[in-house]
């Protein structure tokens, strides 16, 4: 397959992802704002969303206050915003009409008819589209787009760096969900535990649609390690760490048994696993949950670039 | 245009190959007809949108309007339009072949060499070099225009990078599916091995170096080009992959495509990319969509490109004038299909005869192309003519003039039921180990009662084109 | 007389680039004016590709790397034995017709006073060969030569309008006036001996090497001595004549000629390309020395 392709499906996957991911951000700083305020109020609470979403700088450039309708409007709408959903939406639209012939009918019905009814929303008054309705939105259509896509798609290549790219977005996306919880909304330590702390943490759940997901789980009191085990050491949490990371690492290994070539960045990834497979929860709070979180970004930002080397560059020998 | 030749309608009486239609538009009710019109719509803009090359920059719902009432030739009028194109086709090769080597043409004296080696269009860079199987133009487009049952003229030649011919393909897998009785009661000769003729084309033209079965590929500009879809279609339909100029590279002897699993060689590219962007290199270095060193495998037979550059120099305005003289030259035989009668302005008396009549006349810039320098005496105002006549005083050389020509009509789907249209026809011809062209051609229609311009982008519309099979 | 040649170029990228495509104008051509004895094009890095022989006549090779690089050399060596022929190219096999060499390309644009300067040569020629004399030695006059005063994409009617340029200023006027006056006429690069030439031959660099960017189209204009260029123009009966305006002359034996084309960018005898964004410098030593007269 041509690498620009591979490339344009990769990015397509992770654009739908990262879309998906604001969206979850809108949902959780929406409930955050809705209880009574906090040590620093309301305005840490969005700031801090907006250092979730790598856009602080961003915003404060063009809006500079951080009021609950600049942020949903940045975070939704604002094409400037390149993590906006619009933005996402439109760049994930146009990687995949590059590449319209590896897509079926329904993968692009699917991704163009977001497009299209994003295009409607941006014409509609703003007061006519409350913030929950723009998030279900565009849940549904990531969901819809993925469901095309394991429906329809054959199981070949495309399939794979589709999936690469939903697994390493979505990776990178929960560390930094759940960082932004513990460090960003939670700076001081004496907070740990509090009331405020649970209702923050059972809003993350929620924000990742594990709610319910959890308790069955889990049960009993909703605690820092057991959120901890739960969305990065669990195999059965679909967000977990551990399940992207074994996400990559199959479609890495699916990619290097059908080109008959093990890779450097297949390695990569099983090593990666392998340490999320052995670890412990007290093994990660013994590190520092922000210190582990910001490895595991690293090493997933290291995994992203060896798959570009290795397969989208097509310099590849 | 009252005296143009009506294709169904010889009198009261329907011409023989239509016979079978006139039931078929007498039998139809309105209301039908307005359904299958909007079936016929809804499967474009499917495709369309499938293929969404109108998402960006113009309007989005922007389609070349589909007339359902087909254009209809006989086998005969097919097999003599057949002759004549692949004759011009062969002489068109012929002549760059020629123009690139020894310029045989232009030594015996039977066209001007200014018209050759001045030519924009002429590319130095290609001398001396022999493509595989000799062939320059891969791909060639004649538009034809029909004044009368057996008057065929041709009115200009494409011998780069032709489009259309998805419309062809599409125009006629949407006839087949609004309505299959017809393609039962009438026998029709089938255009879709085209895709697989263009594919066997393009790899009988290999390189010499190339051994096994040759990568074949699509070249294109991209996304934003105006004829993307075609290019997507065209690569999806043969199973090659479509390229961008960043996408292949030149290493030794080779160009190579970057793919998922390392470079692969590439032998044959169908380039859809203008010559002046095709290699930053060798012509144009501001040029993003090309591929640098390009030129060099090509001249050292590492690659193919179809067409070759420089092709561009046998479709030159004022070269077409000397088509017929190239058949009798190359081929020793007369030409099957005629020119239209051309008045050269360079020359003192033709320039005085056409200043005579211009408002009679249309008037066509050498060099340019797509209608922009252009005059059409008989639909221009007194101050476009006269404001023609300066530019054509000044330079003379740069213009052709040719009479404004009675382009025959084909019945047509109206507002108000069926009435005559203007069209004109254009096949496409495939030239490799073999010529050929498939049985059809795209066919332009003039929607607007009694206009002449059959372009899409002024009111221009598609039909289906049959050849009734014996 | 024999010529012995030493030209090194070498580019340096930084930081360093994906891959370098280049190709090579540098392997002079048989005629009767000069035979090749040995000839040898080195190239520090990648590989040789096709080699052809244009429709000018001329040797063209290819030749590519792959990355990282962050520095190419291209080194010439060799010994010809050359022939005065009074700057009239003889025995020299090619397809392209002369008058394909009348066309403009955007240095070689004639102006008004370009145009001017070629009508006015003419006044009074007695032939074709005249015609050509006159062509030379009026753009001989109207450019002083002056290291320094243009670069690599300085065009003929920017050189003239100063007055003042090197050989490839010459060279461009000179093709701009005899075109503007239906003369074909072409570029050439080559080599020119030192020690008995009378000082003059000072020129820049004739390979141009393009950036990755395409806005960044990068000459890096050096003064060094021994690599030359000079004008043939199209003589009815006798052919193509070479013509050194810079120096007010024809070329004889101590010039060697590489290749031709419709201007200086036509003619280079190392084109290139790199891929990535590494900013370019190039170092060139040339040395064209007399072996034996």
């Amino acid at each position: 397959m041509l690498s620009r392709t591979a490339e344009n499906l990769y990015w397509l996957a992770r654009y739908m992802e990262r879309a998906e991911k604001t969206a979850r951000l809108l949902e959780v700083g929406s409930r955050i704002s809705l209880m009574p305020g906090g040590a620093d109020g309301y305005r840490n609470e969005w700031d801090a969303l907006l250092l979730a979403a790598g856009t602080a700088e961003g915003f404060d450039r063009k809006y500079g206050d951080a009021v609950q309708r600049n942020i949903e409007s940045y975070l939704f709408f604002d094409t400037d915003n390149p993590s906006s959903i619009a933005s996402c939406i439109g760049r994930a639209r146009e990687n995949g009409r590059i590449v319209r012939t590896a897509l079926t009918t329904q993968v692009w019905d699917a991704l163009n008819t977001a497009f299209q009814e994003l295009k409607e929303l941006q014409r509609t008054p703003r007061s006519e589209l409350p913030l929950s309705q723009l998030v279900d939105w565009t849940l549904r259509h990531t969901a819809q787009l993925r469901g095309a896509i394991d429906a329809t798609q054959l199981r070949n290549d495309n399939y794979d760096f589709l999936h690469l790219g939903y697994s390493i977005e979505r990776g990178d996306n929960t560390a930094r969900l759940l960082d932004v919880k513990y460090f960003v909304l939670l700076p001081r330590i004496d907070f740990v535990g509090s009331g405020l702390d649970n209702y923050q943490w059972t809003t993350l759940l929620r924000a990742l649609s594990a709610h319910r997901a959890f308790h069955w789980a889990y049960g009993g009191d909703v605690t820092a390690h057991k959120i901890a085990h739960f969305l990065i050491l669990n195999p059965q949490c679909p967000r977990s760490l551990r399940s992207c990371t074994q996400g990559m690492s199959d479609h890495l290994d699916r990619l290097a048994r059908g080109y008959q070539r093990t890779t450097s960045v297949q390695s990569k990834a099983r090593a990666l696993l392998g340490e999320l497979v052995e670890m412990t929860v007290e093994d990660v709070f013994e590190e520092g949950l922000h210190e582990f979180l910001t490895r595991y970004i690293g090493e997933v930002a290291t995994v992203g670039g060896l798959v570009a080397e290795t397969y989208l560059s097509g310099d590849m020998r | 245009m009252t005296d143009s030749f009506n294709e169904m309608f010889e009198g009261e009486r329907i011409r023989p190959p239509y016979t079978r239609l006139g039931d078929w538009t007498e039998s139809m009710p309105q209301e039908l007809k307005r359904l299958k019109q909007a079936e016929a719509e809804a499967l474009f803009r499917r495709i369309g949108i499938t293929f969404a090359v109108y998402g960006e920059g113009g309007d989005p719902d922007r389609l070349i309007p589909f007339d359902m009432f087909p254009r209809v030739f006989t086998q005969g009028e097919w097999r003599r339009l057949e002759r004549g194109i692949v004759q011009r086709a062969r002489a068109l090769n012929a002549f760059l072949a020629d123009v690139y080597d020894r310029g045989e043409i232009v030594k015996a004296g039977r066209i001007p060499g200014h018209l050759v080696w001045r030519n924009e269009a002429y590319e130095p860079a290609v001398a001396g070099i022999r493509p595989p199987r000799g062939v320059y133009s891969h791909i060639v487009g004649i538009d034809i225009v029909r004044t009368g049952p057996e008057d065929f003229f041709v009115l200009e030649d494409n011998c780069r990078t032709p489009s259309g011919v998805s419309y062809m393909l599409e125009n006629r897998e949407i006839m087949m599916r609004l309505f299959p009785g017809l393609f039962r009661e009438n026998r029709i000769e089938p255009v879709d091995g085209y895709s697989e003729s263009l594919r066997r084309m393009l790899a009988s033209v290999a390189p010499a170096k190339c051994s096994g079965e040759p990568t074949i590929v699509i070249l294109t500009p991209g996304p934003l080009n105006s004829a993307y879809y075609e290019h997507s279609f065209l690569a999806d339909l043969m199973g090659v992959e479509l390229v961008e100029g960043q996408d292949l590279f030149v290493e030794g002897e080779y160009v190579w495509m970057r793919t998922t699993q390392g470079p692969k060689k590439v032998d044959v590219i169908y380039r859809r990319i203008d010559d002046a962007f095709i290699d930053p290199l060798c012509f144009r270095p501001d040029s993003m969509l090309g591929v640098a060193g390009l030129m060099d495998v090509y001249r050292s037979g590492g690659v193919t490109l179809a067409s070759a550059p420089g092709a561009g120099v046998a479709d030159d305005k004022a070269v077409y004038v000397f088509v017929p003289e190239m058949i009798r030259f190359y081929l020793g035989e007369e030409p099957i299909l005629q020119n239209v009668p051309t008045w050269q302005c360079g020359k003192r008396d033709d320039l005085r005869y056409v200043l005579e009549h211009l408002p009679e006349l249309v008037v066509k810039e050498v060099h340019g192309s797509g209608g922009y320098g252009m005059l059409v005496g008989p639909k221009a105002t007194a101050e476009q003519v006269a404001a023609f006549r300066e530019r054509l005083v000044a330079h003379p050389a740069n213009y052709i003039a040719q009479p404004t020509l009675a382009l025959s009509t084909c019945p047509t789907f109206v507002d108000e039921g069926v009435a005559p249209r203007h069209v004109d026809l254009r096949p496409y011809c495939l030239v490799g180990e073999r010529i050929e062209l498939v049985p059809g051609g795209l066919t332009r229609v003039a929607l607007t009662e009694g206009s002449l311009v059959v372009n899409s982008s002024q009111g221009g519309g598609v039909k289906d084109t049959w050849v009734l099979a014996e | 007389m024999i010529l012995t040649v030493f030209h090194a170029t070498t580019y340096r990228y930084d930081p360093p680039v994906r891959g370098v495509v280049q190709s090579h104008r540098l392997t002079p051509a048989r005629s009767r004016g000069q035979r090749v004895l040995d000839w040898d094009v080195a190239v520090s890095d990648g590989v040789a590709g096709g080699g052809f022989r244009d429709g000018a006549g001329d040797w063209v090779q290819s030749h590519s790397a792959h990355g990282p690089l962050s520095a190419i050399t291209v080194t010439v060596r060799g010994r010809v034995e050359t022939t005065d022929l009074a700057g009239v190219l003889r025995g020299h096999r090619e397809r392209i017709p002369p008058e394909a060499f009348l066309r403009e390309t955007p240095p070689t644009r004639a102006d008004v006073a370009l145009t001017d300067l070629g009508r006015d040569a003419l006044a009074g020629a007695s032939d074709a060969l005249d015609r050509a004399h006159r062509l030379a030695g009026a753009v001989h006059a109207a450019i002083a030569f002056q290291p320094g005063a243009t670069h690599a994409h300085t065009t003929a009617a920017e050189a003239l309008g100063l007055g003042e340029g090197v050989c490839q200023d010459h060279a461009h006027a000179l093709i701009a006036a005899a075109r503007s006056q239906g003369i074909p006429a072409r570029y050439v690069s080559g080599y020119l001996a030192m020690g008995l030439a009378d000082g003059q031959s000072q020129s820049q660099v004739q390979g141009v090497m393009i950036g990755a960017e395409p806005q960044q189209v990068q000459g890096v204009a050096t003064d060094y001595e021994a690599a030359h260029a000079w004008a043939e123009l199209w003589v009815d009966g006798l052919g193509w004549v070479g013509f050194d305006a810079a120096n007010a002359c024809c070329p004889d034996a101590r010039y060697l000629r590489l290749g031709s084309g419709l201007d200086s960018r036509g003619a280079a005898p190392i084109r290139g390309i790199a891929r990535g964004a590494g900013a370019e410098s190039l170092d060139v030593a040339v040395a064209v020395e007399i072996a034996q007269q």
